[in-house]
């Protein structure tokens, strides 16, 4: 059977401040509604990228959970 | 000029039955002479069993239909006899574009896998087909086979009974009575039968309505091509498709969204004003069809009740995108008509029938979901649903990956009975799409077609290897095909059905898909898998 594929949940990022930088600046400058159009062809470029649907799901069910739910994870 | 949608072709005759002292009982009575209704008759005669098709009209049917026909349905007809003139006539089309907004966002070809008799798509009015349909009718009854369409026979009521259905019909010489064995009902969505019996639909229902008009205009204007467009100007915030038909006639199909004042879209000079904002201003045609649809999609929860089998549009309906309608509705009664004649043959137990519900419900599911799915990217239900639709179209104009994702409607592909009560044993190293469950596919073999020698019977598809000719299992035949891989110079034939092996057999059913198969023959195998499906596995002996 194939083992399925993990979402990688640990530090993966080499320079988390430089990617979070960036990542905020990518918005800068927009309206409300063009970081949404944005961040939506984000979400698809990465998922394409992953593809395996496996790992998608897991990071929907991640994405998903937040607050206290979050926390318990 | 009378068109032929409004010529009478099977105008009313006064039958025998009408005087019979008592109802005339026939095996199989078919309501509705629809698509689907006349392609269950047909099956039917061509098999010998004696079948009598009730309209309460005369004509082939009125309005913009059907347009789109798929392969698997033209497989169908090719079995039904009217599969050449339904080419010969329709319009083939591989090639789509999309557009977004302004602009055309990609291009697409469908590129149809080699080695198939037919063409992917053809595209042909709905009253071309019926009248293909009525003519091979007329053909039969020349031949002497058992088939009676009757004309001005409007079914009234019906009522159960032990064993058969009682039928109430009207005509212009007034009412009569008959019985029915088997009735199958193909009376369309408003289905009265349905209403008859007090069932209903089950399931996701959503309601859009959508402006059709089917417009003349002059060669030339517009390739053979379907053009989608995705909240384009000239229907902001909706859709709209272009499709070419024979006789330089196109498909024009605006989305109009649910909340609309239906009179005031249909008024003429509106429709012209429509079409002039997209087609533009110096634009010349004439109007041969406009109206306004509204579709759902849902289905019965059963479509076999007691000796009653529903079937097309009474059992099932769609959103017309995907092209699934009377594409469904076909391979209804393939599945249904080899059932129907093994058990008022006492070959096989009535249970049989329970499979044509449990595989045909398999089938409307997948319809279903596939045009819920195009009706959601085409009409987003939220606000985050229309901003990664929106992104997905963006994306797709400069990315590869984001054109699958595109969703103007999946076009119907024939359906893989997985799991059915009726398949029998696989061989995992065969190819997936020849499983068991699977509608064969086609393949040139020795300048013939497969799918050509396939169909009726049960037949025994042998691949580099032997067995008998002829089984006689518990009344019914099971008739070889024996291929050979010398015949095969495409190499299709190895590609699709052998796969990682060397020799092959194949337990194949009368409507064309895969009971079983093997490596080898092995007669208990064959005969086991023979009994499985025709639902004989269950303790039934005749
Ligand atoms: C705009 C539009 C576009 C479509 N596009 C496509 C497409 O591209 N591809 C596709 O596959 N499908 C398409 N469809 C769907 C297709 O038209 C239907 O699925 C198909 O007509 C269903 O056939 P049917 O035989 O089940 O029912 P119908 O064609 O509705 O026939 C029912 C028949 O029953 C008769 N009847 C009804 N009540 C009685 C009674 N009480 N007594 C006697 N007779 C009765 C009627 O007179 C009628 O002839 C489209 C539909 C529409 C409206």
């Amino acid at each position: 059977m194939d083992e399925m594929s993990e979402l990688i949940t640990k530090a993966n990022i080499a320079r988390p401040d430089d990617f979070y930088a960036e990542l905020i600046g990518l918005h800068e400058g927009r309206t409300k509604e063009e970081s949404d159009a944005l961040n939506a062809r984000l979400i698809l470029l990465l998922a394409n990228h992953i593809g395996d649907i496996d790992v998608l799901r897991q990071a929907m069910k991640a994405a998903a959970k937040s607050g206290h739910d979050g926390a318990r994870n | 000029m009378t068109r032929i949608f409004e010529t009478p072709i099977y105008p009313y005759v006064r039958s025998a039955d009408q005087d019979a002292a008592s109802p005339a009982r026939h095996p199989v009575v078919v309501v509705g002479a629809g698509p689907v209704g006349l392609a269950a008759a047909v099956d039917l005669a061509q098999a010998g069993t004696p079948v009598v098709v009730l309209d309460e009209n005369d004509k082939v049917s009125w309005g913009s239909r059907a347009i789109c026909f798929a392969k698997r349905p033209l497989e169908i007809l090719d079995r039904l006899g009217c599969g050449d003139p339904m080419v010969d006539k329709g319009v083939v089309w591989n090639v789509g574009k999309v557009f977004f907004d302004e602009r055309q966002v990609y291009e697409f070809n469908l590129l149809p896998e080699a080695g198939h008799k037919r063409p992917a798509f053809i595209n042909l009015q709905q009253y071309h087909f019926e009248k293909y349909l009525v003519d091979r009718v007329r053909e039969l009854e020349a031949a002497g086979k058992p088939i009676e369409i009757r004309g001005g026979n409007k079914v009234r009521s019906i009522d159960q009974r032990e064993g058969h259905v009682r039928l109430d019909i009207e005509t212009p010489d007034g009412p009569y009575a008959i019985d029915a064995d088997w009735l199958v009902a193909c009376d369309g969505a408003a289905s009265p039968i349905r209403s008859m019996m007090g069932l209903d639909f089950i399931g996701r229902t959503f309601e859009d309505n959508f402006l059709i008009a089917d417009i003349v205009m002059q060669e030339g204007d517009f390739p053979t091509e379907r053009w989608f467009w995705f909240d384009p100007p000239f229907n902001r915030g909706q859709s709209t498709l272009l499709h070419k038909q024979p006789d330089n006639v196109w498909r024009v199909d605006f989305q109009l969204g649910w909340n609309i004042d239906k009179e005031e879209e249909k008024k003429p000079e509106n429709v012209t004003r429509r079409l002039k904002a997209f087609l533009g201003d110096d634009a010349s045609f004439e109007l041969e069809w406009v109206s306004i649809y509204t579709f759902q999609c849902r289905r019965m929860a059963k479509f076999r009740h007691g000796h009653v089998l529903f079937a097309g549009d009474s059992a099932h309906q769609v959103s017309p995108f995907g092209a699934r309608g009377a594409n469904s509705g076909l391979q209804d009664t393939d599945n249904l008509v080899w059932k129907l004649k093994l058990v008022l043959e006492g070959k096989a137990p009535e249970t049989l029938l329970d499979s044509y519900d449990e595989e045909r419900i398999h089938g409307a599911d997948e319809n279903i979901l596939n045009s819920s799915r195009s009706t959601d990217f085409i009409t987003p239900k939220s606000d985050i649903s229309r901003i990664f639709r929106d992104a997905v179209l963006e994306l797709s104009e400069h990315h590869e990956f984001a054109r699958p994702l595109v969703n103007s409607g999946r076009l119907s592909v024939p359906c893989t009975y997985d799991g059915s009560s009726l398949n029998g044993t696989d061989d995992e190293k065969m190819p997936p799409r020849t499983r068991p469950g699977s509608p064969a596919s086609d393949a040139p073999i020795g300048g013939k077609w497969l799918l050509d020698m396939l169909g009726g019977r049960f037949q025994l598809v042998t691949i580099d290897t032997e067995a008998p000719e002829r089984i006689d299992a518990g009344g019914i035949g099971i008739e070889r095909l024996a291929l050979s891989s010398a015949d095969d110079p495409t190499g299709a034939l190895a590609e699709r059905y052998l796969g990682g092996r060397e020799s092959a057999v194949y337990l194949m059913r009368p409507d064309q898909h895969v009971a079983a198969r093997w490596v080898g023959f092995n007669e208990a195998a064959v005969r086991d898998a023979l009994d499985t499906a025709v639902a004989r596995d269950r303790g039934w002996t005749r």
